[in-house]
């Protein structure tokens, strides 16, 4: 095995990233792009420090069962293990979460989902630890899971949680509501299904604690929000928040799944009772068990329409499974209800959104949080009604299309820009990649690659369209805003920016942003971006597409209180009026013309300002479900070319045309890169990734049998890009990293209904569906032997029997 | 490796193979090509590519590059998952395993090599050194179904082999039961055909009915179950469809001439 004790010591997170970034609007490579291409850069599973131990997670085999004992004498008498650690001893609150605090640090009593731990161990070798968790003995006594959402809201069902199974339920009526429905020439009707995708980000969870020696820790983390970690795992450890201090480490993806805390808690309590470093870093397998996944959702639909085409009412039931826990899942409810209709002007709604507690694996953020099962049923919906109509499926969406000043179902007034129709003409008119002959084709070029399945035969072609939004920012009231210290100073004779925020840079550009911000708004060349931690203020999540508004104006914020000091000092030391300043290439300038260069005008000071920004105010939902609930509304269009072979079912996306609004291009590289992305991942739900999960237990734990798609499943993308400034954003911008994953869903799945004449409610869709092949008899309890031998994944208690 | 890696085994010792040089050969003998148990799948479709087409087709679906240029066809066969990918081609074209030991070295017809899902007729001191097998004498071809374009383990696959030497066309399913299963029957069917319409010298085309039904007996031969990868009914539609399609490709080749 390749993990051995360590004998190096090596620093501890990263340090300093600084270079010249390029101005807000330019391209900017990352500067962390060449080490993560060649396996330089330090994850934070990569992280080790002399003397340090490992831990381990004991979970549990059932997705429902009551705790009788637990017997951990065997596992602590194992020669290397130094903590075999329980409920028991989690010094502080003993449950956790970010909404609602109902997920045991470590169960007690019960286990309500298959993975969760139950105890946890430190040992000198993972191996050690490892076998220390095979030696503590849980006694189980088994109970029925609940893993129907439906069953968990009927009245006989055993209550999951004190509060009962249901965890939030939100009533929209607009208008007349379905009073509205005599109105209507034409309905039409659907039932809906997505399964449980994953974030299947590559970089595992994994953290250091290290104890300081005077009670508190340190601990370096991949997270989304380092902030409510500190507040969590202080809240648990029973310390002040400044005793548990957080530094980000390299991140290795996140999109919504590490939100939660995973192993924080446990690596701290670890690590405070040994006295010494403790790393955990979970395996593939586990990482599945370790974070939450995106809700799987039943949606019944109803859509009445003029016989001209005009939208007179849509009613909506939506039910999310929200497995064991709470995690985010009150917020996905409420982002499912307000999007439940799309981007559409809908005068009358019903809608209905019901989160429910199972024993199912839990569920909460994932990139779209909501709007995606929502946009995959409103979309399907217009294709049908559009079909029942007669009408062209982009010609009906144009027709319907949202425009500012119109008022949400949920009340809200459309803001400025929404260029809904705009978007769908862009995708209108983007040329269709030209039909070439199937037969001879190169087979990178046809359904199944160089699986050679086809040489063109069965191979049909179908185009679909969709068009989603998403809100930016946290929404209902929550006070959403950021922190950024900026500092000015002079280094070698050059200016130097230094830019520090708790912001977390997991893959999204972040780190270009902040400093194409600094070198705009400061005019120097040379900018370094600080590690992010908690001895700045909170920056808030990276979630919810945000970071870019809202730590993006802290940072511009703090440059202008930076830049308003220098011209001030320009004016008391030169005579300087101070209208008409600017700064550039390290220089003061007015009308273009040097007035002092920052190194003299500093003259070995340093100007450094904390700012906040709090991002305008928002509000909760009333009892009819009104509300001006959300800060900022993006949105995107997407047209996909596929062809299908009909036979056999398999599928090659040709094309992904996409138009979004962005309202400013800060960055064109990483912009294309989130764009292209969140594609990828809206490809995988429409159709490979999916969780399966049986009677509560998850059956493909492994990158074996959850696919994701390849470079080769991936098509080209041509997109068009819209500038329309928000006013109330900074330099206009919209956040960007979510609205390609919503849209892009059904527009694969319309192309696939087009090419294939097929219903397709159920995402994702599988060969089976598309060939047209009926589902033969139910998955089997026994090991698959049709399987590659590798049937046990998934199987935790399978640990034991080796 | 793989259960290695899951925590599943935890075995006394590995041992590394990769340098014995004598596993990383391949020669012929007695007019057979002898392929050492330790060439990696990159090196079947560049060096072995022309004389063992379907072999190096099946190569080209396995994994990423980096598991090509790492993972073996002994492994394939040591491995005995009914989804390996190598192990149709070489039952359509009945290859031989080579067992050594210190006692000596035996050969087992590939078929009664693997006898259940990872079960092989391996003795615990013998090694996989080789597998042996006849260069082709005809078109071959090798389908395999993934719900993804690369990267994918076989929901069901299947091997066929055209050989015009013996007269013969032999179709093996792989994945799609608890071991790769040759579709005897579908193979009779396809020789009676021929044969009755003196195909083999006219070199004329395989009527489309025929193909269907091939493509059908093969279907039936099928024994698969319903997984996490597919159903039984996909996996039976499916072979069936590959059956059809490559016998159609293959023929097609002889008859363009050898």
């Amino acid at each position: 095995m390749s993990q051995t004790t360590p004998t190096t010591p090596t620093r501890v997170g990263p340090g300093p990233t600084t270079w010249t970034p390029g101005k807000v609007g330019e391209s900017d490579r990352r500067p962390d792009g060449v080490p993560k291409v060649t396996g330089e850069f330090e994850y934070s599973s990569d992280m080790r420090l002399d003397g340090m131990l490992w831990g381990a997670t004991l979970r549990s085999p059932h997705p429902h069962a009551e705790i009788r004992q637990i017997d951990t004498s065997e596992a602590e008498d194992l020669p290397g293990v130094y903590a075999v650690l329980t409920h028991e001893d989690v010094p502080g609150r003993k449950v956790y979460g970010m909404e609602i605090p109902d997920q045991p640090v470590l169960a007690w009593e019960k286990v309500r989902y298959q993975g969760e731990p139950v105890a946890i161990v430190a040992a000198d070798h993972p191996e050690t630890a490892r076998r220390a968790l095979e030696k503590v003995h849980v006694e189980y006594g088994v109970l029925d899971p609940i893993t129907d959402a439906e069953k968990a809201v009927q009245e006989d069902a055993p209550k999951l949680h004190l509060s009962g199974n249901v965890l939030r339920r939100i009533r929209i009526l607009h208008g007349e509501g379905v009073g509205a429905a005599a109105k209507a020439d034409v309905v039409v009707r659907g039932e809906y299904e997505v399964g449980m995708q994953d974030q299947a980000f590559l970089g595992p969870e994994s953290g250091l604690a290290v104890p300081d020696g005077l009670g508190g820790v340190d601990l370096y983390i991949s997270t989304q929000w380092l902030h409510i970690d500190q507040d969590q795992v202080a809240e648990s450890l029973g310390m002040d928040p400044d005793q548990v201090r957080l530094t980000l480490s390299g991140v290795g993806g996140a999109f919504g799944g590490r939100e939660d805390l995973s192993m924080q808690i446990h690596a701290c309590m670890l690590a405070l009772e040994t006295e010494r470093p403790v790393k955990m870093a979970y395996n593939r397998e586990e990482s599945f068990f370790g974070h939450v996944h995106r809700h799987p959702a039943k949606l019944r639909y109803e859509h009445g329409a003029t016989r001209d085409g005009n939208l007179v009412y849509v009613k909506a039931r939506l039910v999310f499974d929200g497995g064991a826990y709470a995690s985010s899942s009150n917020a996905v409810c409420l982002n499912a209800a307000t999007f439940a209709c799309g981007p559409y002007e809908v005068p009358n709604a019903e809608i209905e959104s019901h989160m429910l507690y199972t024993n199912n694996p839990p569920c909460g953020a994932m990139r779209g949080f909501g709007a995606v099962q929502a946009c995959f049923a409103h979309e399907a919906q217009m294709d049908k009604l559009a079909d029942e109509l007669g009408l062209d499926p982009l010609d009906l969406r144009i027709k319907n299309a949202l425009k500012p000043g119109d008022r949400f179902p949920f009340g809200q007034e459309v803001p400025p820009p929404a260029p809904v129709r705009e978007i769908l003409e862009r995708v209108k008119v983007m040329p269709l990649p030209e039909e070439q002959e199937v037969m001879g084709r190169d087979l990178r070029g046809l359904p199944g690659g160089v699986s050679n399945v086809t040489h063109g035969e069965g191979v049909k072609r179908g185009v679909g369209y969709a068009v989603g939004f998403k809100n930016i920012g946290f929404s209902a009231g929550f006070d959403d805003y950021s922190t950024a210290r900026v500092r000015l100073t002079v280094e070698d004779g050059e200016p130097l920016v230094e830019v520090h925020t708790a912001a977390a840079e997991v893959g999204q550009g972040l780190l270009m942003l902040q400093a194409q911000i600094a070198r705009t708004e400061l005019g120097v060349e040379k900018v370094s971006i600080l590690p992010a931690d908690t001895r700045v203020g909170s920056a808030g999540s990276t979630s919810a597409s945000r970071q870019s508004y809202v730590t993006g104006a802290a940072v511009k914020l703090a440059c202008e209180g930076v830049r308003e000091r220098l011209f001030e000092r320009a004016r008391e030391e030169l005579g300087e009026p101070p209208d008409g300043l600017s700064v550039e290439a390290g220089n003061v300038v007015r009308d273009g013309r040097t007035v002092v260069p920052l190194a003299e005008l500093l003259d070995g000071d340093e100007l450094e300002e904390t700012c906040e920004y709090h991002h305008r105010e928002t509000h909760p939902l009333d009892e009819n479900g009104q509300g001006d609930v959300h800060l900022q509304y993006a949105f995107a269009a997407h047209r996909a070319v596929v062809e299908v072979d009909v036979e056999l079912g398999l599928v090659r996306v040709v094309e992904i045309a996409t138009a979004q609004d962005v309202g400013k291009i800060i960055n064109p590289q990483a912009l294309e890169g989130q764009i292209e992305g969140g594609i990828a991942q809206g490809l995988g739900l429409a159709l490979m990734e999916e969780i399966q999960v049986k009677e509560g237990k998850v059956l493909n734990a492994s990158f074996t049998d959850y696919l994701i798609p390849t470079i080769l499943d991936m098509p080209t993308v041509k997109m068009e890009v819209l500038e329309l400034a928000d006013p109330e954003a900074p330099y206009g911008l919209k956040g960007v990293g979510e609205p390609p994953t919503i849209a892009s869903t059904p527009a694969i799945v319309a192309a696939l209904r087009d090419a294939t004449g097929l219903e397709l409610t159920r995402i994702p869709v599988r060969p089976e569906q598309l060939a047209g092949v009926s589902d033969g008899p139910p998955l089997p309890d026994e090991p698959t032997p049709g399987g590659a031998g590798y049937a046990e994944v998934g199987r935790l208690d399978g640990r034991r029997e080796t | 490796m793989v259960e290695l890696n899951f925590a599943r085994v935890r075995p006394e010792a590995v041992m590394d193979l990769t340098r014995v040089p004598e596993l990383r050969e391949w020669g012929t003998e007695n007019g057979r090509l002898r392929v050492g148990a330790g060439i990696t799948y990159t090196r079947v479709i560049r060096e072995l590519g022309d004389r063992l087409p379907g072999l190096a087709m099946a190569s080209r679906t396995v994994g990423s590059p980096q598991i090509r240029n790492r993972g073996t066809v002994g492994g394939n066969l040591g491995t005995a998952s009914p989804a390996g990918d190598a192990l149709p081609p070489l039952y359509v074209s009945d290859a031989e395993v080579e067992l050594a030991s210190v006692e000596g070295t035996r050969r087992v017809p590939v078929a009664e090599f693997v006898k259940a899902p990872k079960r092989t007729a391996t003795n615990p001191e013998e090694l996989i050194s080789a597998f042996l097998v006849p260069e082709a004498g005809g078109p071959q071809q090798y389908a395999k179904i993934g719900p993804r374009n690369a990267m994918v383990i076989a929901v069901c696959s299947l091997g066929l082999a055209v050989h015009p030497e013996r007269k013969e066309v032999c179709a093996c399913i792989g994945s799609a039961g608890p071991t790769p299963i040759r579709a005897c029957e579908a193979e009779d069917f396809i020789r009676g055909v021929i044969e009755e319409e003196g195909l083999w010298e006219s070199r004329g085309e395989l009527a489309e009915a025929a193909l269907g039904r091939f493509g059908e007996l093969v279907s039936e031969a099928a024994r698969p179950i319903s997984d996490v990868r597919g159903t039984a009914a996909y996996r039976t539609h499916a072979v069936g469809v590959l059956a059809r399609r490559t016998l159609g490709w293959a023929w097609n080749e002889y008859r363009g001439g050898i």
